[in-house]
Formats: C-alpha cells, structure tokens, sequence
C-alpha cells in the first residue's frame, strides 16, 4: 500500500524537518540571528554521531550522544566566533550588521562542510539506526528506527514546550523574543539569554543532523540544501513563530514525500520551492507570523 | 584618496595588467581570465548589495540564465557569439526584472529567501532537464571567443575594464547617489522626492545585464557549460566574499577581492582539498576584523567607513 508508506515516511522526515527549524526560528526570535552555517552544524554532528559509533563501542545510542554533544559545541563555536564578534563590534555599522551574520555565518558554514570533506571525504555516511528490525503497520514492513525518529523529535519538541511554557528560564526566552529592552530594564543580562537559546539550538540542531544521518544518510555536499530547507520551512511557517514552522515542517515534508512517491524522487524539493515562491509573494510573513 | 589621484594609478595598474602576457605563461594568464570574468560578476553584486542595498544571495542565478541563454543558443541554433552575448545578457536582465518585483515588496531576509531559491530552481530546472542542457556533466560549446591564451586575457581584462569604467561611473553619478540613500533609508530617499522603485529596478537591470554577460563570455572562454560552473551556490558565496573581501560600496573592490580570491585558491592548492578551508578562514577574519575590505578606507566616497 503506497498511501500508508507515503503516510509513514512523511511523518517521520516532517518530524525530523521541525525539530531542526525549530531550532533556526527559535533563534531568530530570541536573538534576531539567521544561522546560514545551519545545515553545517547538522552534517557535523551527524557525521560526528557516526564516527563515534564506528570507533568506540558505545552503540548507536553513545554515538548519538556524541552527535548530539558536537552539535551544541559547534552552536556555541558559532555564536562566540562569528555571531558576538560582528553583534559587539565597534567598526561594523549597526544597520548592516544583520548581513554581516550573514555573510559570516555563511563563510562559517562553509569552513564547515571543506573541513569535514578534508577529514571524513564527501562521501554519504549513514549514522546506525538507534533501533534495528522491523514493525508490521497496517500490513507495511517499516523499520522501527523510522517510528523511533517520529517519536523522539515528538518527545523533544514536547520538553521544549515544557521548558518554554511552564520554566522561568523559558519564560524569559520568549520575553526576550518580544521586548528584549524591557527584559534589560528588569535586570536581566541579555547575553545570559542568547547563552541558553544557542545551547538549545544547538541540541535541536545536533539532534535533527544525528537523526537524519540515520533517516537518509549525509554528506557534506548536502550543506547548502539542508540550510535552505530549514530556510524554506521558517519562512513558510513564518519568522520567528514556533508553532508556524511546526505545521509548514509538515507541509514541506509530506510534499516532498508525495513528490518523491508519485512523480520522480529527483524532483522532491521543486514544488516545495514553488510553493515558497507564491507564499512570499501572496503572503510574505508567512503562515503564521506575526509581521 | 581623492579620485584625481586615483586615475593615473589605475592606468598603470591596468597598463602593467595589460603587459603580463609577455612575461608570465598561460597558466597564470588563465587563471587570471576566469579571475576577471569573476571580477565583473562581483562589481555587479556590489552595485546591487553596495549602493542599492539588497541581499543578493544568488548572484549565479543572474550568471546561469546569462550563460545557459548563450550556451543553447550556440549549441543548437550556432548563432554567431556576439548575437549569444547579447541575447544572454537580455535573457539575465529578464531574470533581473523577475527578482526586481519581489525586492520592491519584501525586504531583508524574505529577499534574500527569494534569491535563494531562484537559484535551486534554476539548478533543478537544469538537472531536470539534463536531456538539453546536459545537466551536471555540462554542455560543449562549438565556439570560443580565440583560441589564443593571449587573446582570451586581453578580452577579460578589457571586458573587465569597460564594465568597471561603467559601474564605477555609475556609482559616483547622481543617480548612484539615489541609489545610495534608497538603499540606507527608502522612506527618507522616497520624502525628498526621488523614485526609489524607478532607481532600484534601474539598479537591477544594470547589476543583471553585467552579471549575464559576464556568465556568457566567461563560458565562450571556457568552451563548455555546466551547473557547477555557473549555477552552483557555492560560486554565488565566493562571488559574496569577493566582493565583501575588496571592500563592499567601492565597486573596484569587488574586481580586486575576485582577483585575490583566485589568486589565494591558487597559492594555496599543495595543500588540496583544504585550500577552499583557509581561503574563507582568511575572509571571516577579514570581515570580522577590517569590514570595510581591502578598499573600504581607500574608496569609500566622502572617506566614511
């Protein structure tokens, strides 16, 4: 039955499509910051994730761990490398310090991808499935590893609801989001906040890279795409809001899918890009953002 | 420096540019050519991003409609060159027109977002198509522009000179001063009474012309076409660093940046794949330290940062 494989697979890749986006809009909402070396940190933790798995014998679980680990590190390596420098920096002019992040977060992503190609080589690397066999759904053969995904970015993006909604630290994540010079007024250290909100990106980022490494394998050729993917996804959802890129990570993921299935695999991402090309035509904030 | 200063350095610099193919071998003076067709997409992204302020994050979306425009043409039509040039350079001002309409609605992140993905259209598009336009292996060309290393780095280096004599001007004109204040604040530039769309889309259509022709006649040099070549994102980021390199808002700047870059890919290609990792090392500590660029001091107009 292709409509419940369809159904299965979109599901999952759409999971694994928001915890990554997540990650990119909650950062732009918090700190104003569009991370173009996003889908750089994703391949490194992958790719981490699998070099640790294949080394040491810590088991796709450690490995994960690993991947997961690298990718906050490389979040933090990114913000206190090229974010702070250009946001603190006296020489550069306030307007244009948005492109500055830009084009550095751009050259970073860069650096990225050529260092990992130099040590690991461009080849596609397959991250171990955190489970193996296989489950029986409504009579299709499907890997429990892609149920495993679905369900671990379902229980990521629950704790982050939980952390956002119910901790005072996230309550103050989203204050900042709104009036950042209030949150200043009150006595808060802003630069505490932008510390948190990296090292949760940097969690979600490493988590969806790790995850995807296991889902379809990655390589560092797959930089530029999978940054403009989770681009794609926010824009669609709408800058800044969380819940706008949950639902246009589903959207993306099931188009993809149905593409994928029913017309040609080589074409996947070329209505999704369509797609975004009339939302921001008819509708440039997006599903549901806020300007 | 003032301008009066300027010009006779320039000459020399250009005279003693023009001298290297009696001195140097063809090697060096092919890279150099590829290095001046670069040159000219640079100062095009500069007059677009520099002076009328928007993010184009996909300058080789301008250069793949030029080159591919003049590649099929001569492929399958065998028009005559000058006929591709000029067919691919109205093609990539089309091209520029279609991004222009988005750019005069959206701003900042949306556009770059536009230009992004015109760029993965067109590569899929190409890819999609492979069965005309050769895909990723690429499509010969019958006709070059001569087969002589000499001739060839003449024609780039006095293409690059036209083009740069046009967009410098350009810049320093009146209507490049418009289009410096639409860029930094297009409600105060629209309040003193100037036709900030009408300058912008002029901006676009110049930017996009230069930019095509540039992808044009850098592919009758090269004899063949290809997505990787032309199209890729990747060439779209080093055109970027290139030009924030030189010195962004100095147009001659871009021309240098795309020079150096070439330059430093070269010098450092003993140690292989990890030349491209140092390259842009080199370009985040430059604009993270000295982000007016090589000429940013040097060129900036009135000497502001």
């Amino acid at each position: 039955m292709q409509a419940i494989q369809i159904l299965i697979d979109g599901f999952a890749i759409s999971s694994l499509y928001a915890i990554g986006a997540i990650g990119f809009t909650l950062m732009f909402g918090v700190s104003g910051v569009l991370n173009l070396s996003h889908g750089a940190i994703m391949v490194v933790s992958a790719v981490a994730a699998w070099a640790v798995a294949g080394a040491l014998p810590v088991g796709p679980f450690g490995g994960a761990l690993a991947g997961v680990v690298t990718g906050v590190v490389f979040a933090y390596a990114t913000y206190l490398l090229v974010v702070r420098p250009i946001q603190t920096s006296r020489t550069i002019p306030g307007e244009e310090k948005e492109i500055f992040v830009l084009t550095g977060t751009l050259i970073w992503g860069i650096m990225l991808a050529e260092a990992v190609a130099y040590f690991f080589t461009n080849n596609p690397k397959t991250v171990l499935p955190l489970i193996s066999g296989v489950v029986m759904i409504f009579g299709e053969r499907t890997p429990s590893n892609k149920i495993m995904t679905a369900v671990i970015a379902w229980a990521v993006i629950g704790l982050l609801w939980l952390l956002v909604n119910r901790t005072k630290a996230g309550k103050t994540l989203m204050a900042a989001a709104i009036n950042p010079r209030a949150l200043t007024l009150l006595g808060y250290e802003l630069s505490h906040i932008y510390l948190l909100v990296w090292g949760i990106y940097g969690v979600l980022v490493g988590l969806a890279g790790v995850l995807l490494g296991a889902f379809l394998g990655v390589s560092s050729d797959n930089v530029g795409t999978l940054t403009a993917s989770a681009f794609s996804i926010v824009v669609l959802g709408g800058l800044g809001s969380v819940s706008g890129s949950l639902i246009a990570a589903y959207v993306v993921g099931y188009l993809e899918t149905f593409t994928a299935y029913l017309i040609a695999p080589s074409i996947r991402t070329v209505p999704v890009l369509l797609l975004l090309v009339a939302v921001v035509y008819i509708r440039p904030q997006g599903l549901m953002g806020r300007r | 420096m003032r301008t009066s200063r300027l010009y006779p350095l320039l000459a020399l610099i250009l005279l003693c540019l023009a001298l290297l193919p009696f001195g140097v071998g063809g090697y060096i003076l092919g890279l150099l050519t590829v290095g001046y067709y670069y040159g000219v997409i640079a100062m095009a992204w500069d007059l677009l991003f520099g002076f009328a302020g928007e993010v184009n994050f996909g300058p080789s979306f301008l250069v793949g409609v030029g080159a591919y425009t003049a590649a099929l043409l001569n492929h399958y039509q065998h028009w005559p060159i000058w006929a591709c040039l000029i067919a691919g350079s109205l093609a990539a001002m089309v091209g520029g027109m279609v991004l222009a309409v988005p750019a005069l609605k959206l701003k900042g992140p949306y556009f770059g977002l536009i230009t992004l993905v015109a760029v993965l259209l067109l590569q899929n598009m190409l890819v999609l198509f492979s069965g005309v336009t050769g895909g990723e292996i690429g499509l010969d060309v019958p006709d070059v522009l001569t087969i002589s290393d000499n001739g060839n780095y003449w024609y780039a280096l006095g293409f690059m000179t036209i083009s740069g004599a046009i967009l410098f001007g350009l810049s320093r004109s009146p209507t490049g001063l418009i289009l410096q204040a639409s860029g930094q604040d297009a409600i105060e530039a629209s309040a003193l009474g100037f036709n900030v769309a009408k300058h912008k889309m002029v901006a676009f259509a110049v930017s996009a012309i230069f930019s095509g022709l540039a992808g044009a006649m850098l592919i009758f040099y090269l004899a063949t076409v290809s997505v990787g070549t032309v199209v890729d994102l990747t060439i779209g980021a080093q055109v970027i660093i290139a030009a924030v390199m030189g010195g962004r808002r100095t147009i001659l700047g871009a021309a240098l940046g795309s020079v150096l870059l070439i330059i430093g890919n070269e010098l450092l290609r003993p140690i292989g794949q990890l030349a491209t990792f140092f390259v842009s090392a080199t370009a985040l500590v430059m604009i993270l330290f000295f982000p007016g660029g090589f000429l940013g001091r040097l060129l900036r107009p009135e000497g502001r940062e």
